[in-house]
């Protein structure tokens, strides 16, 4: 046996375990027991290149080398290859951040994602952790949101509101009890950054709960997190005991005067909870209706008390915007929006995986350069930005950069910085199809437009695939659609619209005639 | 779903209530706690969670009706949730479910497998989208599934069961 341990990396990521990574962290271990080789296993987060899954690192004097995708049949080459000092090997990637898809990228919220083990609270302080919300306690709640507002950062989420915006109407508020409710109810299809971060670095979505808490005046903050994430689940969970024990939660945290505690909500498969105002109903345990504004939720929000509703994403950026100040993060991105951006490369895709790169890249440097095109090999038709109600931007417009501004110019949104990647094989008028499909599903049936409209979309995209009166029906669906968009409550009903008519305007000759 | 009679009593889930204070805010979580142990909902447990939370039936019918997640039926023996949303739809997720529906004679969100041992679900992003298409069996995420995959995890199953 070895003195010091050697140290092997196998993510515990939801998406390395879904191909493996369990089974492949076992043999590993038993492996080495049979070669008496004294090992640690760690079990990170993701370095978020997910086709290269599961990725196995292995410590040595020049940094951690990267072998994937490892299956347990490989485990003996490897041994053999001498894969525990970075030997070669055929699936060896060489030093980890040195594959050009990480090197390239800007990671400020994912820093410590994939590099450190997520529930070690030493590790977590040793990469920079704790650093913003010891600054943030010696600060005054309005130093600590000018420099949110300062730093540019918009809601990660999807609708871009300016954060420090949204914490300084709930500073202004005046009441004993304030919430701080961290949105984690991440079911857009083709996103799973919030996700990767729960599961890879759970205390930085913590700290910057416990900054906002302290930056508005609120001691409780609710995670509402979906029951399709398991492993963030798990993770979370963990993490809030984790700090609990270590007096990072609570009453009166490093003698700072400030409190704070955390409750973790579990969704129960309701897409329309990820709306802020259904899935305030939902925490307090109610069918997830969405409901009318005004009063927004900084002012009237959970249990009727001035609420902050933050992204996963966004609460994660406080920390690091605290610790290097609003400057720093403020450098990154362009125009109005400024910072990095999580991109989530998905679909048919050769590297999917998640991209963190500042504002400002293309679409086409996302599908090709760092996705490397169709994983099918076949030739990518369209791409949907920003979820299940974001649009199919077709190759032609793939130089837009990715930014609020210029994807809303481009008839697009950002949504969660989702990419879903489709090829030529893709019918797009069963695209639009499903897209009202999904809505009828989804509706909260609250509003009319979006709960009957939703129906009579997709009535109305089935006779257009029938053949039947084309160009009527086209004209039909238009109406229809603007009426949903401008009578919906919520963005539910009044962005379906966004991918059935990018697919209309782009994609016509799927539509007949 | 008529709930007629009065004295229905589940003493789980009127333990799980008093866990959380008999709080209604907790609903979510008690019920999800509750379908736990029985993996499904039954009059019994809503009737006595409605008295110890002092809502109506009427609230707790219209909850379990809104969330896909609560079950008023056993479910199957095995539960397979196939991801039908658009990542997975970009890498065959129609093929896989119908190859599944014709192996296992089930209807996704319909009919069971003749023996009731398969449930077939679609479901809605389960955040793997990278690595589809994407299905869940019992509560186990699997990526890169092909239809030959899901068979031969089904097979698992079974035979751990004998």
């Amino acid at each position: 046996m070895t003195g010091r341990a050697l140290k092997i990396y196998v993510p515990c990521d939801a998406s390395a375990v879904s191909v493996g990574a369990d089974d492949v962290a076992a043999a590993i271990a038993a492996e080495a027991a049979a070669r008496k080789i004294n090992l640690t296993i760690i079990h990170n987060g993701t370095r978020g290149m997910l086709w290269l899954e599961p990725l196995v690192e292995v410590e040595t004097p020049q940094g951690r080398v990267a072998y994937g995708p490892v299956t347990v049949s490989d485990i003996g080459s490897l041994f053999e290859a001498g894969f525990l000092e970075g030997g070669d090997h055929a699936l060896a990637h060489g030093l980890t951040e040195e594959i050009p898809y990480f090197a390239k990228q800007q990671r400020l919220t994912f820093a410590r994602c994939g590099v450190i083990d997520p529930l070690d609270l030493r590790d977590y302080e040793s990469y920079g952790g704790l650093a913003g919300l010891r600054r943030a306690l010696k600060m005054r709640p309005e130093e600590i949101v000018e420099t949110v507002t300062d730093s540019g950062l918009r809601g990660r989420g999807g609708a871009g509101f300016p954060t420090g915006i949204k914490w300084k109407t709930a500073l202004a508020q005046k009441s004993d009890v304030k919430y701080i409710c961290c949105n984690a109810d991440e079911g857009d299809s083709g996103t799973f950054a919030d996700r990767v971060l729960m599961e890879g670095d759970p205390f930085s979505l913590i700290e910057g709960m416990v900054i906002a808490g302290r930056a508005v005046g609120a001691e409780t903050g609710y995670i509402y997190l979906r029951s399709e994430y398991p492993h963030a689940i798990k993770a979370m969970r963990k993490a809030v005991e984790i700090w609990k024990d270590a007096g990072l939660l609570g009453a009166d945290i490093e003698g700072s005067g400030t409190g704070f505690e955390i409750h973790i909500r579990i969704g129960a498969g309701a897409y329309i909870c990820g709306e802020e105002s259904s899935m305030l109903e939902s925490i307090e345990g109610k069918r997830g209706e969405v409901k009318v504004k005004p009063p927004i939720p900084a002012i009237s929000g959970l249990f009727g008390k001035p609420t902050i509703i933050n992204n996963v994403l966004s609460l994660a950026s406080v920390p690091v915007i605290l610790e290097k100040g609003s400057e720093f993060y403020k450098d990154f991105g362009m125009g109005r929006s400024r910072g990095t951006q999580a991109f989530q490369l998905a679909g048919d895709i050769a590297r999917g995986g998640l991209v963190e790169k500042a504002f400002g890249v293309t679409l086409r440097e996302l599908v090709e350069d760092f996705g490397g095109g169709a994983r099918s090999g076949k030739l990518v038709r369209a791409v949907q930005t920003g979820g299940p109600l974001g649009a199919y931007v077709p190759v032609s417009d793939f130089d837009v950069v990715m930014d609020y501004e210029a994807l809303a110019e481009a008839g697009a949104m950002l949504g969660h910085g989702g990419v879903v990647v489709f090829n030529d094989s893709v019918d797009m008028v069963s695209q639009a199809r499903f897209a009202m499909k999904f809505c009828e599903i989804e509706s909260c049936g609250k509003c009319t437009p979006c709960r009957i409209g939703a129906v009579r979309g997709k009535e109305t995209i089935d006779k257009i695939i029938a053949g039947e009166n084309v160009k009527e029906n086209l004209a039909i669906l238009e109406d229809l659609c603007d009426l949903m968009e401008d009578a919906s409550l919520c963005a539910m009903g009044g962005l379906t619209p966004m991918p059935v008519r990018s697919a209309v305007k782009h994609f016509p000759e799927d539509f007949g005639g | 779903m008529a709930i007629l009679i009065n004295n229905l009593e589940h003493s789980g889930a009127r333990a799980i209530c008093g866990r959380y204070d008999n709080r209604p805010d907790a609903l979510l979580e008690i019920l999800r706690e509750t379908q736990e142990a029985e993996r499904y909902l039954n009059n019994e447990a809503l009737v006595t969670i409605a008295g110890a939370l002092n809502i109506s039936r009427a609230d707790i019918h219209g909850v379990v009706s809104f969330y896909p997640d609560y079950q008023r039926e056993a479910p199957a023996g095995h539960v397979v949730k196939i991801c039908m949303a658009e990542a997975c739809q970009a890498v065959g997720c129609e093929a896989l479910a119908a190859e599944a529906e014709a192996k296992f004679g089930a209807k996704i969100d319909g009919v069971k497998s003749s023996d009731g041992q398969i449930g077939l679900e679609a479901v809605y992003c389960l955040g793997n989208c990278a690595l589809g298409p994407s299905v869940m069996i019992d509560g186990v995420l699997y990526g890169r599934v092909t239809p030959d995959r899901l068979h031969a995890l089904l097979r698992e199953r079974s035979a751990g069961e004998v």
